[in-house]
C-alpha cells in the first residue's frame, strides 16, 4: 500500500476542533479519529455541522480552535492522499465541458501549474468513468446529465484524484436508485483496496446496510465507532433531539428500520 | 417660480431632483434592481430620439413617454433574454443596455448632431443650466424647465408611494404573498419601472442619465445601513439626497468643478460614513464586534477546554498546541480569563479556578452542550 | 465593394488602424469575457470601467502626462480599488451585490466627472483628450496606441494561455479548486487583473459606456455554439474582433456613424443571431422541435382513438 499507510497513522485524527461562525459554534470541541479502511457515515440533523466538519479538515474553512491531521501530517503535506467529492450543487453545471473534461480535474492537483492533461490523463479519467458506469456519457456535455449522472461524474473525479482517503458530501442527495447503487459499488470497491471514506450522510435509513463506521454529529460529537455499537436508538435520539418521531428496532445487523423525520 | 436666484434654482434643481430619485431607489435597492435602472438609464437615449422625431422638437411629455417606453422595452428586453435560459440574468443586462445605447447614440450623430440632443449631455447633464432653461407657454415665463419637471416628478412619486405602499412593501418583501392576496407583482413591477423611467427623464438634463442612477441608488444604501424599516429608510434616503445635493453644490462653487458629479461624490461619502459608523450594520462596529466575540469565545472555550480534559493544569505550550493558537493570541486570551478569575497561573502552568469550573457549566447551558 | 473594403483595411492609414484597434479589443474582450461570464462577473466588467475614469484623471493631475500606458495605469489601479471596494461591502455589510457594483460605478463616475472638469478648468487646453475615453474615439486611434494597445492585449493573452487549466478550474469549482492546493484568492485577482486590462484597452475604443457589451457579448454570443471552453474563448475572441472589423468598416464607410457605437450594434446583431439560430441551442430550432414533438404526440393520440374498437 502507500507509504502514508506504513506510517502507522490514522487516516484522520481531529483534535479539540471548533469552528465558529461569529459567536455560534458549529463545531465544538470534536475530537475524531477514523480507522483506515472503513466506510464512515457522518450523520446528524441539519446545520449539525456535517459539512463544515469535511470542509474544516480539508482547510477550506477556518478552524477558531483544534488541530487537524491526515495520516499524521497537515492536510498541506499530504494533500495528495484525499479525494473530495464537494456537494453537486455548489457549481454551475451549466459550464461548456464534458464529463470526461470534468474527470480530469481530478488529475489537476497532481499534474500541478501550468502543465496540461495529455492522452494519459484523458485514458485515466475515461477508466475512472467506467467505474461509475458513465463512460458512454464521456463526450456529453454535462448540462444535459440528470442529477445522478452529474454525481456519478464528481465520483469519478475524486476516483481520478487516486487518494487513499476520501470526504464525500452529501453524495447521495437526490439521486436516482441506479446511481445509489453505482456509488455503493465504488465505495465497497475502494474499502476492498484499502481505502477510507468519509461520507455525509442523510438517510439514517441506508446508514446500516451501506457503512461500517458511524459518526454522530450534533455540533459535538455524539458518538463514533462500528455501527453495531454507535449507531443506537440512545445515541441517534441524542443527536436529533426530539425531532424523531418513531425508530424502529435498529439491532444488529437488521436494517429494518423506519425513521419519520420531524420537520428537520 | 421667476422670482427665485439662479443659485436657489440651481440648489432647488438640486433637492428636487435627489428627492424624486431616492423615493423610489429605496425599492430598486430592496429588490436587488440597482443595475436594472442603470440599464433603463442608458436605454432612455433612443426613446428620446424617437420621441424628438415624433413631436419634431423637444417635447416634455412626448419624451417623458418616449423615455418610458424604451425603459419599459428594456426590462422586457432583458427579461426575456432571462426566459431563454441561454444567458445569465448579468450577461442579459450587460447585453441590452449597451445595446439601446448604441442605438441612440448612432441616431444621435447620424441625424441630430446639429440640434441640442447630444450623449454627452444625456451620461453627465449640466444642472448649472437649469435657471436658463425656461418654460415659456404662451408668452408667460414659468421659470426654471428643470424644475418644475422635477418638482412634478418628486409629487408623482410620492403620490404612487402613499397610494400603492402597502402593495409596495408586500411585492417586494414577500412577491408570492403579494400574488396570492391578488395583487399582481408584475403589474406591481412594471408599474414601479415605469416610474424609474419617467423619473431617469426627468432628472436626466439636469444630472446626466448615470448620476441619477446615483441618485436612485446611493442615498437608499446609505439609509438602508441605518433602519430596518421601510417608511424611515424612505425618508432617510430622501434627506441624504437633498443633504449632498446641496453640500455638492457648494463643494462644486468651491472648487469650481460640475455640479452634479460633486453631488454624487458627497453621495459617495455619506454612504461611506454609513457604510463604516452604522451603529448598527458599519464595518466599523461590526469589526469591533466581531473581535470582542471572538476572544469572548476563546476564553469560554479555554475554559471549557480546560474542564474538559479534567487535567489539574497545563502547560502553555501544550495549550497553544492542542488548540493550534499563536502564543500572542493564547497569551491575550489567557489573561482575559485571568481577569475574570477563571484561570490562574500555578507555577507557569495554566489551571481552573473554581469559580472557572461553575463558569465552564453555565458556558455549556449557553452555547447549549451537555457538561460532562 | 468587398476587394475595395480589403484593401482600404490593408492601406487605409486610417482605417488599418481603427480595425485593428478595435479587432485587439474584441479578441482580448472576448478571452476574458467568456471567464467573467462564466463566473457571472459580466456587470463587473461595466463597474471597472465606469471606476476607471477617476483613475485617468488623477494619473493626468499627478503625471501631467497623456501617455496611454500612464492613462491605463491610472485606470487600472482605480479598478483595482473599486473592486476591493465592491468585494468588501458584500462581505461586510448588508448591501447586495447588485447595488455595491451600481455605488462603485456611479460614485467614481461621479468622481471622474468632478476630476474631469476641475482639470478643464484649471488646467484649460492640456485636458484635451482625457474626456474622449467617456465614448471611446476608436477614428483617432493612432498606430502607437494600437501598438501598446497590442502590448498590453498580448500579455494578458499569454497569461491566459498559460494558467487556462488553473482559470477554467477555478471558474468550474472554486471549492474543489483550493481542495488541490491552488491559491484560489490568487488566480481570483490573476483573472480580475486581467480583466481590467481588457477594459483599459477598451476605453480608447468603445469607451466607458459600451465597454460592458464587449466583455459580455462575445462570450454569451459563442457559449451558444459549443459546449467546450477552448472552443467557446476562439469563438468568442472570433466574434469580438468580427464585431470590431465590421464596425469599424461600416463607420468608415458611411458618413457620420460613430465607431464605438456601431462596434456595439455589430456585437448585438451576432448575439441576437447566436441566440436565435445557434445549432444545439439556438431558440427557434428549439421552437420547432417542440412543434414536431407536438404534432407527433397529437398524431398518435389521434391513431390510438382510431385504432381502439367502438
Amino acid at each position: 500500500m502507500s507509504t502514508a499507510t506504513t506510517l502507522n497513522e490514522s487516516p484522520v485524527a481531529v483534535r479539540d476542533l471548533t469552528v465558529a461562525y461569529r459567536e455560534e459554534p458549529v463545531l465544538w470541541d470534536v475530537d475524531l479519529t477514523v480507522p483506515e479502511g472503513r466506510l464512515v457515515a457522518i450523520v446528524g440533523p441539519n446545520g449539525a455541522g456535517k459539512s463544515t466538519l469535511i470542509k474544516s479538515i480539508l482547510d477550506l474553512v477556518a478552524r477558531t480552535s483544534g488541530t487537524v491531521s491526515v495520516y499524521g501530517k497537515s492536510y498541506k503535506e499530504n494533500r495528495e492522499l484525499v479525494g473530495y467529492v464537494p456537494q453537486r450543487g455548489s457549481v454551475d453545471w451549466d459550464f461548456p465541458t464534458t464529463s470526461l473534461d470534468i474527470v480530469q480535474m481530478g488529475l489537476y492537483g497532481k499534474l500541478g501549474w501550468i502543465r496540461r492533461p495529455g492522452k494519459k490523463e484523458r485514458q485515466i479519467a475515461y477508466e475512472c468513468l467506467e467505474k461509475v458506469g458513465m463512460e458512454d456519457y464521456a463526450d456529453r456535455q454535462i448540462s444535459q446529465l440528470s442529477g445522478g449522472q452529474q454525481q456519478r461524474v464528481f465520483l469519478a473525479r475524486a476516483l481520478a484524484q487516486d487518494a487513499e482517503i476520501y470526504f464525500m458530501d452529501e453524495p447521495f442527495a437526490g439521486v436516482d436508485a441506479a446511481t445509489e447503487a453505482a456509488i455503493v459499488n465504488v465505495m465497497r470497491d475502494l474499502r476492498e483496496a484499502g481505502k477510507t471514506l468519509i461520507i455525509v450522510h442523510h438517510n439514517l435509513e441506508t446508514v446500516l446496510e451501506y457503512f461500517d463506521w458511524v459518526v454522530l454529529l450534533n455540533v459535538q460529537i455524539i458518538a463514533s465507532g462500528p455501527v453495531n455499537e454507535a449507531f443506537t436508538l440512545e445515541n441517534i435520539r441524542k443527536t436529533y433531539g426530539g425531532r424523531i418521531a418513531a425508530l424502529n428496532s435498529l439491532n444488529g445487523s437488521e436494517a429494518e428500520s423506519t425513521v419519520l423525520m420531524g420537520d428537520g | 417660480m421667476t422670482f427665485l436666484t439662479s443659485e436657489q434654482v440651481i440648489l432647488l434643481t438640486g433637492i428636487f431632483a435627489a428627492s424624486s430619485c431616492a423615493l423610489v431607489g429605496s425599492f430598486l435597492v430592496l429588490r436587488r434592481m440597482a443595475m436594472m435602472a442603470d440599464a433603463i438609464s442608458h436605454a432612455i437615449l433612443p426613446g428620446l430620439v424617437f420621441s424628438f422625431v415624433l413631436a419634431n422638437g423637444p417635447n416634455l411629455f412626448v419624451g417623458i413617454f418616449g423615455a418610458s417606453l424604451a425603459g419599459i422595452a428594456t426590462v422586457v428586453a432583458v427579461e426575456a433574454l432571462q426566459r431563454t435560459g441561454l444567458l445569465k440574468s448579468d450577461a442579459a443586462i450587460g447585453i441590452v443596455f449597451p445595446a439601446m445605447f448604441a442605438i441612440g447614440t448612432v441616431l444621435v450623430t447620424r441625424y441630430f448632431s446639429d440640434v441640442h440632443l447630444d450623449a454627452d449631455a444625456i451620461l453627465y447633464g449640466e444642472i448649472a443650466f437649469s435657471p436658463f432653461d425656461l418654460l415659456i407657454i404662451g408668452n408667460t415665463n414659468y421659470g426654471s424647465y428643470p424644475l418644475i419637471v422635477l418638482m412634478l416628478m418628486t409629487v408623482v412619486n410620492l403620490l404612487a408611494i402613499l397610494l400603492f405602499y402597502k402593495e409596495l412593501k408586500l411585492a417586494t418583501f414577500d412577491a408570492g404573498l403579494a400574488a396570492a392576496l391578488g395583487f399582481s407583482p408584475a403589474l406591481i413591477h412594471y408599474g414601479l419601472m415605469t416610474l424609474v423611467s419617467m423619473t431617469t427623464v426627468g432628472a436626466f438634463s439636469a444630472v446626466g442619465a448615470i448620476l441619477v442612477v446615483a441618485l436612485m441608488i446611493v442615498p437608499a444604501a446609505t439609509a438602508y445601513l441605518l433602519t430596518d424599516r421601510l417608511g424611515l429608510m424612505i425618508a432617510l434616503s430622501v434627506i441624504a439626497g437633498a443633504v449632498s445635493a446641496v453640500l455638492g453644490y457648494y463643494g462644486a462653487v468651491a472648487f469650481d468643478v460640475s455640479i452634479s458629479g460633486m453631488m454624487v461624490v458627497m453621495l459617495g461619502i455619506l454612504f461611506s460614513l454609513a457604510a463604516l459608523f452604522s451603529p448598527s450594520q458599519g464595518i466599523v462596529s461590526k469589526v469591533l464586534r466581531r473581535r470582542r466575540q471572538r476572544e469572548r469565545f476563546a476564553a469560554d472555550l479555554l475554559v471549557m477546554h480546560l474542564h474538559h480534559h479534567r487535567t489539574a493544569s497545563e502547560s502553555p505550550d501544550h495549550l497553544a498546541a492542542e488548540l493550534d493558537w499563536t502564543d500572542a493570541w493564547l497569551d491575550r486570551i489567557i489573561a482575559r480569563a485571568q481577569r475574570e478569575h477563571h484561570v490562574e497561573l500555578r507555577d507557569g502552568r495554566i489551571a481552573l479556578t473554581p469559580h472557572g469550573d461553575e463558569a465552564a457549566h453555565s458556558i455549556a447551558r449557553s452555547i447549549g452542550v451537555p457538561v460532562d | 465593394m468587398v476587394p475595395e473594403i480589403l484593401s482600404d483595411l490593408i492601406f487605409d492609414y486610417t482605417l488599418r488602424n481603427v480595425a485593428l484597434g478595435s479587432a485587439l479589443l474584441g479578441i482580448v474582450g472576448g478571452v476574458l469575457g467568456s471567464f467573467a461570464v462564466l463566473r457571472r462577473q459580466g456587470l463587473l466588467g461595466d463597474a471597472l470601467s465606469h471606476t476607471a475614469l477617476p483613475g485617468i484623471a488623477i494619473a493626468f493631475l499627478l503625471t501631467n502626462s497623456k501617455a496611454p500606458l500612464v492613462l491605463m495605469l491610472g485606470a487600472a489601479v482605480a479598478g483595482w480599488i473599486g473592486t476591493l471596494i465592491i468585494i468588501n461591502l458584500v462581505r461586510e455589510t448588508r448591501i447586495s451585490e447588485d447595488s455595491a457594483l451600481g455605488i462603485v460605478l456611479t460614485v467614481f463616475f461621479g468622481a471622474g466627472i468632478v476630476l474631469l472638469t476641475y482639470i478643464q478648468h484649471n488646467r484649460g487646453a492640456n485636458q484635451a483628450g482625457l474626456d474622449k475615453f467617456l465614448f471611446g474615439q476608436a477614428a483617432t486611434l493612432v498606430e502607437r496606441t494600437v501598438l501598446q494597445m497590442g502590448a498590453v492585449g498580448l500579455v494578458a493573452l499569454l497569461i491566459v494561455a498559460v494558467f487556462y487549466k488553473e482559470f477554467k478550474l477555478l471558474s468550474f469549482d472554486p471549492e474543489f479548486t483550493a481542495s488541490l492546493g491552488f491559491p484560489v484568492r490568487w488566480l481570483d485577482v490573476a483573472l480580475t487583473s486581467l480583466i481590467v486590462a481588457a477594459v483599459v484597452i477598451g476605453l480608447q475604443t468603445v469607451g466607458v459606456v459600451l465597454m460592458a457589451a464587449m466583455l459580455i457579448g462575445p462570450a454569451a454570443a459563442a457559449r451558444q455554439w459549443t459546449n467546450q471552453l477552448g472552443v467557446m474563448i476562439f469563438l468568442s475572441a472570433f466574434f469580438g474582433a468580427l464585431a470590431g472589423v465590421a464596425g469599424s468598416v461600416i463607420s468608415v464607410q458611411a458618413a457620420r456613424i460613430p465607431t464605438g457605437p456601431m462596434i456595439v450594434l455589430c456585437m448585438t446583431a451576432i448575439v441576437l443571431i447566436s441566440i436565435l439560430f445557434a445549432p444545439a441551442r439556438g431558440i427557434v430550432w428549439e421552437a420547432i422541435r417542440l412543434r414536431r414533438a407536438r404534432k407527433r404526440n397529437l398524431e398518435r393520440r389521434r391513431t390510438e382513438l382510431r385504432g381502439e374498437p367502438a
